[in-house]
């Protein structure tokens, strides 16, 4: 246990640095991701039969395809584009579009749940399509929306490990280099899995609380 | 730009991309299978007393807050340090049966409080015992419900069964990385590879949906 701790002491900061570029990759994945996830989603939800194709069709395939697929897609398909991006940068735009399908369907679902009357009842006193979707449905449909979408944040910071497989420091690539030199493989793996665990528990129990209200 | 697609390289590759995806349908399958035994035994337990109920709780709390990445390199790289060697498939098997366990407990306890307490009650006044209840009468109908979280979990299973790619396990995922370096058809690796998922999960879904019409419903 001392020896741990010496190398835990010893490994502070690429853990730190680790846990500071996944939580970083993850908020900046679901800030983008809701907003392509509520564009999507009003367009899949009120466009018409011709306009919702398109839409319908990013949503299958980003729900098709394991995360790491698109991770390993968007390094490397931009740069023989002509892009270059770094790997962490390419690592956010696959969890983004991630993130942005399945916010796509949850907006869509907690919109659909709300009763035609009220898009009715908007229109009747005049509102223009954007104001009763603005100010009549969102505010609705956030109350259903809610616990689902801390929940895709979960997701999120777990898909994040993903990106050590390209090569991105985060917490998971620093753990296993920081194995790479002591050789503590239970102790570091147990360690950070605790690190992701508390974040994680915490969004869920946050989830749970909203979903009570 | 100047990026032509050519998919002739892809294609002569083509095998190993199916023998990929057959590897990866099997893991998924024996997890698939591992899963609802785990699940199972969770679900009963969890509903036997308060103790199982927490302990069960735990374990769920503990595997669905954790990156299966972190499980399946803990039980890669880590458990040999304590003696325990399994080789790259065993423990992907291990990791991702444990992995969905988790997820397919959630779905067979709702199952569970799904079936109508007037069955259980009437197969108790009949004088089946309690096991005979649960084997003949809770089980089929708790399967009919669960059905098609069954077949969603079965899809995200194999979807996950790409992370095996981070163990070297030469599956879908491992084989188009391979492919992508050595021809460096990149847009067509990828846009094969991922078609190949998609196409793979609908025909799945429209199976397993084919197979739910065909029991009845409670």
């Amino acid at each position: 246990m001392d020896a741990f701790l010496n190398q835990l002491w010893i490994a502070r900061w690429p853990l730190v640095d680790g846990l500071l570029t996944t939580l970083q990759i993850s908020l900046a994945a679901i800030v983008i991701g809701t907003i392509i996830g509520v564009l999507v989603g009003v367009q899949l939800t009120y466009g018409s039969f011709v306009s919702r194709i398109p839409f319908r069709l990013y949503v299958e395939i980003m729900r098709g395809t394991p995360v790491l697929v698109s991770v390993l897609a968007a390094f490397y398909i931009p740069s023989v584009m002509g892009l270059s991006l770094t790997a962490k940068m390419a690592g956010i735009l696959a969890l983004s579009f991630f993130a942005g399908a399945h916010i796509a369907e949850l907006t869509r679902g907690s919109l659909q749940s709300i009763p035609v009357g009220q898009i009715e009842a908007g229109r009747s006193i005049g509102l223009t399509f954007r104001q009763i979707v603005v100010n009549v449905l969102f505010p609705q449909a956030l109350r259903s929306a809610l616990p689902p979408w801390i929940n895709t944040g979960v997701e999120l910071i777990k898909g994040s490990s993903l990106l050590s497989l390209i090569g991105v420091a985060e917490l998971l690539l620093n753990t296993q280099e920081v194995i790479g030199r002591n050789f503590m493989a239970i102790q570091f793996y147990v360690f950070s899995g605790c690190i992701y665990l508390v974040i994680n528990i915490a969004l869920d129990q946050a989830a749970r609380t909203f979903d009570r209200r | 730009m100047g990026y032509s697609l050519h998919f002739d390289a892809v294609w002569s590759n083509f095998d190993s991309l199916m023998s990929g995806l057959v590897i990866g349908l099997v893991m998924a399958l024996i997890s698939l299978i591992a899963g609802t035994v785990i699940g199972l035994l969770g679900a009963f337990i969890s509903r036997g007393s308060v103790a199982g109920r927490w302990l069960v709780g735990i374990y769920v709390m503990l595997i669905r807050n954790l990156p299966l990445l972190v499980i399946v390199l803990l039980l890669y790289f880590a458990l040999p340090q304590l003696g325990i060697r399994l080789d790259k498939y065993k423990s992907f098997i291990c990791a991702l049966s444990l992995y969905s366990g988790a997820y397919l407990i959630e779905v067979f306890r709702g199952g569970l409080s799904s079936v109508p307490v007037g069955q259980v009650e009437a197969a108790r006044a009949i004088g089946l015992t309690r096991i005979q209840t649960n084997l003949y009468v809770v089980m089929p109908i708790m399967f009919r419900n669960v059905l098609p979280s069954l077949s969603n979990t079965f899809i995200g299973i194999f979807k996950d069964s790409s992370i095996a790619a981070a163990i070297a396990i030469p599956e879908l995922t491992f084989e188009a990385r391979r492919i992508n370096t050595n021809t460096f058809r990149v847009v067509e690796t990828w846009l094969i590879v991922s078609s190949l998922y998609v196409v793979t999960c609908s025909v799945m879904s429209f199976i397993l949906q084919r197979i739910e019409r065909r029991f009845p419903k409670f």
